[in-house]
């Protein structure tokens, strides 16, 4: 937590425009030169529910969602005002206020749309104001959005209503509703805004809470993971993708559906994600840069396609985005209990790179990476992420983005190349030889001279042909597996490796190693336990598989005890670190959290400072498993 | 210059060149109808001018999917009953090669039912052979969709309960633009019906009936069979659906009942899937798979997007 942050929550009901209207709100802070991060909770139901965006903004770079939050803005639920929606929906009129005071911290300001919600029939408001010094400011956001336009645009009002409270200046906001809307549309929303602006701005103010003053020393954009690792394929000259919609991966679907077809590329919506994936492994072996992806039920099925480019080596990026499972689990929380089920599904051994990116740049970085060694390697690439990942929204310096395409198609020959490659003297390809170095046996593309070869899913020869001589099939897996081996030795050889370490004080003592999108919120935990005077530093992860020895042994030897922080119920990266690395059981121990929200910085700090004191580090909402022996 | 130069390339094709040469001895049994449908797309692809190099054969698992080993064009063994979205993904994005997709009863209308739907139903440029013989063979003998009603087998002791389904009306109804049913004894029959296939600019279905002397020797597949084409009680226009569902449903009947209907079902002319594509502007003008190979093809760039995001 730093000194001086804003933390605004809005809630309502989903569909009330809770979604875009955070957007604005944040890119409005990120404009007036603010670090940003935002923190989505909705249920999975169209309308209604209970449902809220955090915006959290500081000077300083934010990576986390806050503890907590210090600004509400609680709009009124769609359905509450018709009583005929109630014997449907139920009335769910005082939630947005009475659902969301838990969190919010001593001193915070509360704004309501005393149009829509009663204060009075919340419990023990008053009484809860007080004792935590809340500053209290029901306002008529209906009525005004009524009274300069529609009934609907009440968010417009709370946003002037706060921006007033919390002495932010609304040119932002009305530069952002000018950029996006127009004609009536656009003067009856800057009408409200000014109004409610105006409205609160004559009114006594007893909080001291303010938007934080900053400044960025270069243009940013307020980027998604999700956007980052469609931009990432796009980049890489990804221009093939086939689908089936499922939350959280829709948001990937989503984005590259909506740009490919501008870009000469081919969006594919189809029956299911076997299929999905079926058609990447098509378009891919036709020639194109291909992906496909899905959550974890959708990716089960695609579990014997994976397996199909594994043994024909076909390059493809499979997108993985984790939400809370088994099966259905809850489609709209984050979870990261989904990386056993893409290291190890489908039938044999596993032959395929699997990143987990710990944040947006990550997110681009690595899925850049992924279809780089797709390509280059001849295999399937895992982008492994989740739904907090997929929906937050971070600053980015805007030429972080500023990098060359790259359309390369990797261990591809081109027809001049085919025609010098060995060829039976059958005149087939030899598109599966036994021995290159490094595994990769480079290969055509149909429609190419004298490049005939069949990809079988069967074991074959090195034409390609069905064959189940044994020294043929030692010969070819040993090829597939050593590709594996020469991938870690191009990754530990790479100029910046995919693990994040974070050491603030130098030489830490004590570890806290995560993996994924935890990564940003351990490392504010770290800052804040090494202000509390514990050298505590934190390794972030990516690498799955496979997986990053020399890193990881080097990060664990060096601390005297290490605290394993995942979203999952079964510390599922910890038993991978030690399935991998054979040692190290007794330094480390896990918190894990796995009850639809993601950790909170204050709860990794609580749960390290009781593990080092040997009290007991779970929480509410956490849990805590000792190390081995302990 | 194409990337691709096998495309289009204008020789004389002899058939022997779709032989791998490569293999031993084909692991059908003596007598099956799976040599029947090898011959007839070797000779109907010969007899086409198509360049082995320029022909993309997809099959599925079974016996069935083992016609891409002892086929010599580019090939891709996928996996049961995907060998529809494998395909089309294939000829999405590089048009130009001509792709044709096989497997069996089961593969086809069993597990890969699903896909079958839905590429008859999206019109995809391409030939799809289904190897019907009323049977699983490859995992010895066991009831298929198409088996008839009360046929036993290890599985289904007591007989099936079920009906065979309708593969042609199937076919129809989902979608398919060219639906056609041949068989393996007669080889010159299925010759010109593959050939039609592949030259039809849409979905092609046949429904291809082979004989399995291991497991089905009770089946239709060995009778005479009658070509509606030249027999004249069978007078219906190809080109109208419920013409066409009318003769389906008379051959689908009395397929069960001794009597082999065979021909050209239907055909319609309706644009391709990706000639559909292409008018809603989802579908790139020249092959994808081209592109990668063009040096002077500028490619664009996420940080073209940086505006939205700012």
């Amino acid at each position: 937590m730093t000194d001086n942050e804003l933390v605004w929550r809005i809630a309502g009901g989903s569909g009330d425009g809770i979604d875009s209207t955070s957007q604005n709100f944040a890119k409005a802070l990120m404009r007036s030169g603010l670090s940003v991060f935002t923190h989505r909770h909705y249920p999975s139901r169209i309308r209604g529910g209970h449902t809220y965006v955090e915006v959290r903004a500081s000077a300083d770079k934010v990576k986390s969602r806050g503890d907590g939050y210090n600004c509400l803005l609680a709009l009124g639920d769609s359905f509450a005002r018709n009583p005929q929606d109630e014997a449907y929906y139920g009335n769910e009129e005082v939630k947005p206020l009475s659902e969301n005071l838990d969190e919010l911290r001593e001193g915070g300001v509360i704004v309501y749309d005393e149009g829509l919600l009663d204060g009075s029939e919340v419990d023990d408001l008053d009484e809860r104001a007080e004792e935590n010094d809340w500053h209290v400011y029901p306002l008529d956001l209906r009525g005004m959005a009524r009274e300069h336009g529609r009934e609907v645009m009440r968010n417009t009002a709370g946003v002037g209503a706060t921006a007033a409270l919390l002495g932010m200046d609304t040119g932002p906001f009305e530069e952002l509703m000018e950029e996006r809307m127009g004609g009536d549309i656009l003067e009856q929303n800057l009408d409200i805004i000014q109004m409610a602006y105006d409205q609160v701005a004559e009114m006594d103010h007893s909080h001291d809470l303010r938007v934080p003053e900053g400044e960025h020393d270069e243009t940013q954009v307020l980027v998604s993971g999700s956007t980052a690792i469609a931009y990432g394929a796009l980049d890489e000259g990804c221009r093939f993708i086939a689908g089936y919609p499922m939350t959280p991966w829709t948001d990937v679907f989503t984005i590259m559906s909506q740009n490919l077809p501008a870009m000469g590329g081919i969006s594919e919506q189809v029956e299911d994600e076997i299929a999905a994936a079926a058609l990447a492994l098509g378009a891919s072996h036709a020639g194109a840069k291909a992906m496909s992806g899905s959550s974890g039920g959708g990716f089960a099925l695609m579990s014997e396609p994976l397996g199909l480019a594994e043994i024909t080596e076909t390059p493809v990026v499979l997108v993985e985005s984790m939400r809370a499972g088994p099966s259905t689990g809850m489609p709209t929380k984050p979870e990261q209990a989904d990386l056993e089920h893409v290291l190890y599904t489908s039938q044999g051994d596993s032959n395929r790179v699997v990143f987990a990116p710990g944040n947006q740049q990550e997110a681009y970085e690595q899925t850049r990476t992924a279809f780089q060694l797709a390509y280059d390697y001849q295999m399937p690439a895992i982008v492994i992420y989740d739904q907090k990942l997929s929906g937050e929204l971070q600053n980015v310096p805007e030429s972080f983005f500023d990098r060359e395409p790259n359309p390369d198609l990797g261990a591809t020959l081109t027809e001049e190349q085919v025609a010098e490659a060995e060829h039976h003297a059958s005149g087939k390809f030899n598109r599966y030889q036994h021995d290159p170095e490094n595994g990769v046996s480079p290969r055509s593309l149909p429609g190419q001279a004298d490049g005939r070869f069949l990809a079988s899913g069967n074991e074959h020869n090195p034409q390609g042909h069905i064959d189940e001589d044994p020294d043929n099939r030692i010969a070819q897996m040993n090829r597939r597996m050593r590709k594996l081996s020469s991938i870690r030795t191009e990754l530990d050889e790479a100029e910046e490796s995919n693990q994040t370490l974070h050491d603030p004080s130098g030489d830490a003592e004590y570890g806290i190693l995560t993996w994924g999108s935890s990564q940003g919120t351990v490392e504010e935990a770290v800052d804040r336990l090494n202000e509390r005077g514990h050298a505590v530093k934190s390794l972030g992860v990516s690498d799955m598989m496979p997986y990053p020895e020399a890193d990881v042994a080097g990060f664990l030897e060096s601390v005297d005890e290490c605290l394993v922080v995942e979203m999952n119920a079964t510390a599922q990266f910890r038993g991978l670190t030690q399935k991998e690395l054979g040692r190290f059981g007794e330094k480390m121990s896990s918190l894990l959290k796995y009850n639809g929200n993601p950790f909170e910085p204050a709860e990794i700090v609580e749960g390290f400072e009781a593990s080092i004191n040997g009290g007991d580090p779970a929480g509410e909402t956490t849990k805590y498993v000792p190390a081995a022996g302990d | 210059m194409s990337a691709f130069s096998a495309i289009g390339e204008e020789r004389e094709i002899d058939q022997n060149e779709f032989t791998p040469g490569i293999e031993p001895q084909a692991t059908w049994c003596p007598g099956c109808g799976d040599f029947g449908v090898l011959k007839a797309l070797k000779g109907a692809m010969a007899e086409l001018g198509k360049n082995p190099d320029e022909v993309l054969l997809v099959t599925g698992i079974g016996c069935s999917g083992k016609l891409s080993s002892y086929f010599n064009s580019y090939g891709y063994h996928s996996i049961h009953g995907r060998s529809l979205p494998v395909a089309r993904a294939a000829k999405l994005a590089n048009p130009d090669l001509e792709v044709v997709a096989a497997g069996g009863d089961g593969d086809g209308y069993g597990i890969g039912g699903n896909h079958f739907m839905h590429t008859a139903r999206e019109n995809h440029d391409m030939t799809y052979i289904v190897f019907n013989n009323e049977i699983f063979g490859l995992t010895k003998g066991q009831t298929s969709p198409t088996s008839p009603k009360g046929h036993k087998s290890k599985t289904q002791p007591h007989g099936s309960a079920k009906d065979p389904v309708r593969p042609l009306s199937m076919s129809l109804s989902a979608g398919a633009s060219y639906v056609a049913r041949t068989a393996a004894v007669n080889p010159n029959q299925a010759k010109e019906i593959i050939k039609e296939a592949v030259e039809h600019d849409g979905f092609a279905h046949i429904d291809f009936l082979t004989q399995c002397p291991t497991w089905n020797k009770d089946a239709r597949q060995y009778v005479p069979y009658t070509d509606i084409q030249q027999d004249d009680e069978f007078d219906f226009d190809v080109t109208d659906r419920r013409e066409a569902a009318d003769a389906m449903y008379d051959a689908e009947s009395r397929l069960y009942e001794g009597e082999v209907l065979t021909g050209r079902f239907y055909r319609d002319d309706r644009p391709s899937y990706s000639q559909e594509k292409q008018s809603t502007g989802e579908m790139p003008e020249t092959p994808l798979a081209e592109r990668y190979f063009d040096d002077d093809y500028e490619w664009e760039r996420s940080y073209d997007f940086m505006d939205r995001h700012r």
